[in-house]
């Protein structure tokens, strides 16, 4: 979603009103309920969240950056148009049990990296791993990889982890967002 | 979840990546350099030996082979490219130049900063704040940008960019610092005595 992903891409940028903060951390929790306790430190609450619509129906969510590195502002989550809400990658680094993940082997890495669609052997081999209970299709997951601590990647599952495992075959995760994408490149 | 504080999470200044992942980016012998000289622990724990037979994965022993091979083509290729464009940075030189507006006001003009690919207007940002003055960014004749600052802190201003360079691993880039007033003295001293 993000391969090129770049400020021309950017159409406008607008405060939105508290109560539609609230929606949104509320949208955002009861998509993934384990944030639920550290929704605060994702968006805090005397933040001002600025909503970036860009190109192609993507809207960017970001808040003022708590940690201080010169930066002042950071992309928390995104949507697609009204898919799901899709926590960036640097909210998953700091929240890495809040969210549903899978992992893909060794070889796997450089594909995700370079935004390929992940395959189903990736996510059934030796060195990768799926969750013991089934994910529905169509859910985000984040994506991890062996031997690797943080998440390399965000998708959404083509297929759910009961079927990837059992057909083994296709496109089992479509790749949204991974690090050294557009996004991930872009600082607001 | 009774643990709520967010993970601290390192990203290599070079790539932008968690580390862990720089062997697949393109700048793994500077990335490796930049962890080495900032994160030794990680460093250690990444590159060491006894690690890295620990990170074998579970590929075929072939498939693998073949696999890091392409990998390391890819990378030695992209690397060489790297070195010839860091080595080229290197080359080049960051000119703090002092301007004399009048007997005591001062403004100071920096440029070769693309060197470091960062947000000009960020760093001018920067400057403003420690500063507590104005800073703003201005095409020159060669059409590329150069930082003004007000006011006569031309040190102080070596001293920000020499932390930037570091961070970045260029700290090999030279910053020159000049006096707008004397070079002119100094011409004229030469136009006179020929
Ligand atoms: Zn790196």
């Amino acid at each position: 979603m993000f391969k090129k992903f770049s400020k021309e891409e950017i159409h406008s940028r607008s405060n939105i009103k508290s109560s539609v903060q609230r929606g949104l951390k509320a949208n955002f929790v009861s998509l993934y309920p384990n944030i639920e306790q550290a929704i605060d430190l994702v968006i805090p609450k005397k933040s001002q969240v600025i909503l970036i619509k860009c190109e192609d129906k993507i809207q960017l969510y970001s808040v003022d950056k708590s940690d201080e590195d010169g930066e002042n502002r950071e992309i928390v989550m995104f949507q697609h148009f009204n898919d799901d809400l899709v926590p960036t990658l640097t909210t998953i680094h700091k929240f890495p049990e809040a969210f549903p993940r899978v992992q893909v082997d060794r070889g796997a890495i450089k594909f995700v990296l370079g935004g390929a669609n992940i395959m189903c052997p990736g996510l059934t081999s030796p060195g990768a791993k799926l969750p013991d209970e089934n994910i529905e299709e169509g859910k985000i997951v984040t994506v991890y990889a062996e031997g690797k601590e943080h998440a390399l990647a965000v998708g959404k599952l083509l297929m759910s982890t009961d079927d990837i495992k059992s057909k083994n075959k296709g496109h089992g995760v479509e790749l949204i967002h991974y690090l050294g994408d557009g996004l991930w490149n872009y600082h607001d | 979840m009774a643990e709520v504080a967010p993970k601290s999470v390192l990203y290599c200044k070079i790539c932008s990546w968690p580390p862990e992942y720089c062997e697949f980016g393109s700048s793994f012998k500077r990335c490796q350099a930049w962890l080495q000289e900032n994160n030794e622990d990680l460093y250690n724990q990444l590159y060491s030996n006894a690690n890295l037979s620990n990170q074998l994965s579970s590929l075929s022993i072939e498939k693998e082979a073949k696999l890091s091979a392409d990998l390391e083509k890819k990378q030695a290729k992209e690397e060489a490219k790297a070195e010839k464009e860091l080595a080229k940075k290197l080359m080049s030189k960051i000119t703090i130049k002092r301007i004399e507006r009048n007997k005591r006001k001062h403004i100071i003009s920096i440029s070769g900063m693309e060197v470091l690919e960062m947000d000009l207007k960020k760093i001018c940002k920067t400057f403003a704040n420690k500063f507590a003055t104005g800073s703003t960014v201005q095409k020159n004749a060669e059409g590329k940008n150069d930082i003004l600052i007000q006011g006569d802190v031309s040190d102080e201003a070596k001293e920000i960019i020499e932390k930037l360079l570091t961070e970045q691993g260029l700290k090999d880039v030279k910053i020159e610092q000049v006096d707008d007033k004397k070079i002119k003295k100094k011409q004229a001293a030469q136009t006179q005595t020929k």
